[in-house]
């Protein structure tokens, strides 16, 4: 393990009590292993092991688990999380617009991390809110009837700047 | 004991008419929708205005704020309604508050300008009742939502809440509840159409204990949110039909199976299964009956498969979602090998209403073979976009010209795509006979499907499927091989890959289509689609892969022109498929620079006021200008030919302004 002694017990404690919020039993781990998820913002390896020997249960089986489900990922992620719907109602007003911007903005390609972790780009199969489409969850805020210059905003916005002008200045130099 | 504990049926009819004696009647109340939709939209400042434009006009006390589930009408968020007059304000902003609250409820003045306007009569409307989105529904399973806070059991128990259960628990043998479910004819909403008294009976009747029941609301289909709204705004009613079931077939415990990416529904289940704790519906000696029964509520993982109903219990044991075959089913050998009844949130929603209103009342609802309501999302290029409950039997026609309000921009419907990714596109069209621009074809390329009435073996005949309730409208600028290719893709990423046929067939089929929708496809590929469609069907070991093939199948059987479109001529009618267009700029440009600075190649040149150009070598057809131009100036043409693709001959373009809905984009 790759962890320190001191992390190693403090990720030991966390575990402990996600796992003792639902109790240790195997019905309860796709959740355990979702609140794993917020706390680390992905699964690292030793921790589901730690999760393994704290459930009592093979490591086959959750590692499994946390590589069969979309929604898990073993691969650290950004601070902040875009998400694209792409139902099929989003899809046909052309989310895939608003994901090829999002991709070429950031330079990563869905599922991917901007390497200085500032954001993370996933698409979602769908959200649910099929009359605001496209639909963009950015840190679970969500941004209906997204436009191309609608992204402008919103990432101007997450990057902590006021106005386009300032990104648009910054993209320039 | 706990002092809410009702402890006989009597305690609960005692409180509902306490609740209904203190509840002033024609009191008014302005209720917030606040479903998801219009969370987005931004409900929740709206209502919180309200409270505080009553606290300053000293109102509070006599006019209460109620935020209740979903309306159902999310294209017009957030939505207000005033009771008990039922005046409807659509698209409020926090700034409306205080104008209803000093206009509306003071003086009994209408505020005209957040009225409901009909798009096609520029009729003004003020009732909710009156407007035709509403007009032409059946509210049944959605009748609760608009008046009740889904976070309060009082609320639901004023309504009639909860008698059904009473009723089943004292005056009704399991088997007669049973019998009473068969006799209405409902059949699972999740998709299958199989008639829940039947399952329910085969339940009762094996012989393993302890028996489970189990709510699937992993609503995995893109572009289906009925569960998600009904476990949002009335969870009690999916709570109580679980406890009529769970006593018809003799089972102690229940689980609902909830997704994960739908937090308010986690978040108001959680509170109602709670509540109904709290006031002795759930848990030990249920009203004092002696029956006992408990819901655990289990998140999921994200994946489609699992609302296969195997993959579901596997998924619910914690293991990895795959399916398995059915040789024995689950209503014997399910959850941990025991018996295990599963049915969707909207079937569950249903069973109150059959118990408190009669399986005679219920059968009157639909078709021969399909009973009662049916719950749709209606989305994509439609004017009124959101949930609408019909009755069974409905014509294809009334739900999206009516209710739907028909297809933005003077666009042409095109087609229909019903019952997600495993549902098929119908052949729709309000024009003549629906006939294809380039010449009908003699098979079914000619078929105008808009008449036909929607039920479980209507949408089946004809190659769909009635599914979870996903209604996706088309129109002339959807591609249906894009279409096709984005359901294939979908299944392909979502297939457990655990039978060969469907793990290595959808990914052949994806390869085709590709190849097709780049212009590289050649005519005997729709004979090898339609091959291995076949296999898959027969082969695959779960429903994903034996009705995966039907979004091709469906669209090669109503569009093969557009396939050959895109084979032979490298052509994409619709002007979708990224790699047969390019883009144009026209006329009508005004040189307003707005394409210019959005153009993330710089290939749009031209000075402000001055027609502008699109450097063709530089484009990479990302369609952003498109997008955004609101001159209707830029163009999409056939790759390499002057050929204008988009347009129709003959129609009188107006510009776009800024009140035509994003769909046209």
């Amino acid at each position: 393990m790759d962890t320190t002694s001191t992390s190693n017990r403090l990720s030991r404690q966390t575990i402990e009590t996600i796992v003792n919020n639902y109790g240790a039993k195997p019905t309860a781990l796709i959740m355990i292993l979702q609140d794993v998820q917020k706390h680390y913002r992905y699964l690292p390896l030793d921790v589901l092991r730690l999760t393994a020997r704290e459930m009592n249960l093979p490591f086959a089986q959750i590692y499994g688990v946390a590589t069969f489900y979309r929604s898990f990922s073993l691969e650290p992620k950004g601070k902040n999380h875009i998400c694209v719907c792409t139902g099929t109602a989003c899809h046909v007003r052309q989310a895939d617009v608003i994901v090829d911007k999002l991709q070429r903005d950031l330079s990563i390609k869905p599922g991917e991390t901007t390497p200085d972790m500032e954001f993370s780009l996933e698409t979602v199969n769908c959200l649910g809110a099929c009359a605001l489409g496209p639909l963009v969850t950015a840190n679970d805020v969500y941004y209906g009837n997204m436009t191309v210059s609608k992204v402008d905003k919103m990432m101007a916005k997450l990057r902590g700047k006021e106005t386009i002008e300032e990104t648009e200045a910054e993209e320039a130099a | 004991m706990n002092p809410t504990r009702l402890s006989s049926p009597r305690a609960l009819i005692d409180l509902r008419d306490q609740l209904v004696d203190q509840r002033e009647e024609g009191k008014t109340i302005i209720t917030v929708c606040a479903g998801t939709g219009c969370v987005v939209c931004g409900c929740e400042p709206v209502a919180a205005a309200f409270r505080e434009a009553l606290q300053q006009s000293q109102l509070d006390k006599d006019v209460e704020i109620r935020t209740t589930g979903c309306h159902g009408f999310c294209e017009r968020g957030p939505l207000v309604v005033i009771q008990p007059d039922g005046i409807f304000y659509q698209r409020t902003r926090p700034a409306d508050a205080k104008v209803i609250v000093e206009r509306t409820i003071k003086s009994g003045e209408l505020v005209k300008k957040l009225l409901y306007r009909d798009p096609q009569t520029k009729e003004v409307i003020v009732h909710e009742r009156d407007i035709p989105f509403y007009k032409k529904q059946m509210r049944l399973v959605f009748g609760k939502n608009g008046f009740m806070d889904p976070t309060s059991i009082h609320d639901y128990i004023a309504l009639g809440g909860y008698q059904a259960l009473a009723e089943a628990l004292t005056a009704m043998e399991p088997e007669e509840i049973i019998e009473e479910v068969k006799k209405s004819g409902l059949r699972g909403r999740g998709g299958g159409g199989f008639p829940t008294g039947r399952k329910w009976a085969s339940c009762r009747r094996a012989k393993e204990e302890p028996k489970y029941v189990i709510c699937n609301a992993d609503e995995g289909d893109p572009g289906a949110f009925m569960d998600r709204s009904l476990l949002e705004g009335n969870p009690h009613a999916v709570i109580e039909g679980m406890i009529i079931g769970a006593y018809a077939i003799g089972s102690n415990d229940g689980f609902v199976y909830v997704r994960n990416e739908y937090p308010l529904a986690v978040k108001n289940l959680t509170i109602a299964v709670a509540a109904a704790h709290e006031y002795g519906l759930l848990g030990d000696n249920i009203l004092g009956t002696g029956f006992t029964f408990d819901i655990g509520l289990s998140r999921g993982g994200g994946a489609f498969v699992c609302g296969e109903s195997t993959a579901l219990m596997a998924s619910l044991e914690g293991k990895v979602g795959e399916p398995r075959a059915k040789y024995i089913h689950t209503i014997e050998a399910g959850l941990w090998n025991k018996p295990s009844n599963l049915n969707n949130v909207e079937t569950w929603a249903n069973v109150p209403l059959i118990i408190e209103k009669g399986a005679d009342w219920y059968a009157k609802i639909g078709t021969q073979g399909s009973k009662g309501t049916k719950v749709f999302a209606l989305t994509g290029k439609v004017n009124n976009t959101g949930l609408v409950e019909v009755p069974m039997g409905i014509t294809l026609r009334e739900i999206i010209c009516d209710i739907g309000g028909g297809v933005p921009g003077n666009k042409r419907l095109k087609g229909v795509q019903t019952g997600g990714p495993s549902g098929g596109i119908l052949r729709v069209g309000t024009d003549g006979a629906g006939a294809p621009e380039d010449g009908a074809r003699e098979d079914e390329a000619a078929v105008n499907l808009i008449d036909l009435p929607v039920d479980f073996d209507e949408l089946t005949k004809a190659g769909s499927m009635m599914g979870s309730g996903g209604m996706i409208v088309m129109d002339e600028d959807s591609c249906v091989v894009d279409v096709a290719k984005y359901f294939l893709n979908f299944l392909q990423e979502e297939s457990c890959g655990k039978c060969l046929p469907c793990r290595e067939g959808l990914r052949l089929m994806l390869s085709i289509l590709t190849r097709i929708s780049e212009g590289r496809g050649e005519l005997e590929d729709i004979d090898i689609l339609n091959e291995i469609s076949r296999t898959l069907s027969d082969t695959s070991l779960c429903d994903l892969g034996r009705s995966a093939p039907n979004p091709i199948h469906s669209t090669i059987r109503y569009f093969r022109q557009e396939y050959v479109a895109h084979i032979a001529d490298k052509r994409c009618p619709a002007g979708v498929c990224k790699e047969l267009v390019s883009h144009a700029i026209d006329e009508n440009c005004i040189g307003c620079h707005v394409c210019f600075k959005v153009c993330p190649s710089d290939a749009i040149v031209g000075s402000p006021k001055q027609l502008y150009t699109i450097i063709q070598e530089k484009c990479i057809q990302c369609g952003a200008c498109y997008q955004i131009c609101n001159y209707n100036a830029i163009r999409r043409v056939k790759r390499g030919g002057g050929e204008m693709v988009q347009r129709r001959a003959g129609e009188v373009w107006k510009p776009r302004t800024k009140e035509k809905p994003v769909t046209a984009a």
